[in-house]
């Protein structure tokens, strides 16, 4: 079972909570994908009342981990803020460290994540850095203290999916006990398939499932594409050949002159 | 006392800053609190007095990716 800073994660998909057409949408999506991890941010409340009830209600409610972001966040001192912000409030050391550097491609600033993420190990924090494939980024990451990293495979939203396989199955093979998790890009379940076949640990996702033509389909879709992956590359898929090799036995066979 | 809260400007009587969540009308348990860009735990509200011109953020759970 995947284990993620000491706790071992059920189903290897992950999801975010944003976009959904309706709460109850959002809350069926979770129930039926089996997500075991949740992302969740911070925002200016309303004064006024509890508007926002029935997204408390589903926090309480969650047969799942919660990890909040720090989405939006473009400097360190943004980011660290936010971070211990949602400790306060979710009770979780783990956060999914996100500083992004680019407002068009929402591209994670990694010198600044690297710095962030020093500052909130040593605070005690479970540091989940968005990050992009940059094999030295995971390297400093690594030494900063993250025990586990989640390596883009395109820009947040675009459902590109992975645009740098290379790059990707370089990171797995260089890191092969860290747990890795694909965050942001992916638009298909099949690039799902594609990622976790390579070996990654786990896939989250948010866009893809909330903005499909039915939600709740679509994270069924993925749960079962992610299992399939995950299957496929512990079962050990062969390599491809150039040439043909018969699949059903020669010896035996008729002869008919 | 004039402050800003979530980038409002506001006069209050409060003091604390559990005070000052209940004159605003913010409800619920479902908040966290910052003070001139230093987190306020929950459990340090009641103690922690405001001045004036703090910058007052009061955040609360939101759907995120």
């Amino acid at each position: 079972m995947l284990t993620l800073y000491g706790k071992n994660i059920p189903s290897r998909i992950f999801l975010g909570t944003a976009q959904y057409p309706s709460p109850m949408i959002l809350e069926n999506a979770v129930r039926h994908s089996g997500a075991s991890i949740v992302t969740l941010s911070l925002r200016r409340e309303i004064i006024g009342g509890e508007q926002r009830s029935r997204f408390h209600k589903f926090i309480e409610m969650l047969d799942a981990y919660v990890l909040p972001n720090t989405a939006g966040c473009c400097s360190v001192k943004e980011a660290v803020i936010t971070a211990r912000l949602a400790r306060d409030l979710f009770k979780t050391n783990w956060i999914k460290l996100e500083v992004i550097g680019n407002q068009d491609t929402l591209q994670p600033d990694i010198f600044a994540l690297v710095e962030a993420a020093k500052i909130l190990v040593e605070e005690g924090f479970d540091v989940f850095p968005y990050m992009t494939d940059d094999l030295i980024v995971a390297e400093r990451l690594v030494a900063a203290g993250c025990k586990t990293l989640m390596p883009w495979c395109a820009p947040i939203g675009s459902a590109k999916g992975p645009s740098n396989t290379a790059s990707l199955r370089t990171m797995r093979d260089h890191f092969p006990d860290l747990p890795l998790i694909v965050d942001a890009g992916i638009g298909r379940p099949s690039h799902a398939t594609m990622l976790m076949e390579l070996g990654f640990d786990a896939i989250l996702l948010n866009t893809a499932v909330a903005k499909a033509l039915d939600p709740v389909k679509m994270a069924q879709a993925f749960a079962q594409a992610i299992t399939a992956g995950r299957l496929g590359f512990e079962a050990g898929i062969l390599n491809p050949r150039d040439i043909a090799i018969p699949s059903t036995p020669v010896i035996g066979q008729a002869v008919f002159p | 006392m004039h402050i800003r809260v979530n980038g409002e400007e506001f006069d209050v009587k409060a003091h604390f800053l559990d005070d000052l969540i209940e004159e605003l009308g913010y409800a619920g348990d479902w908040l966290a609190t910052a003070v001139n860009n230093e987190l306020v735990a929950n459990n340090e509200r009641s103690n922690h007095r405001i001045y004036e011109h703090d910058r007052i953020e009061i955040l609360s759970p939101m759907q995120g990716g």
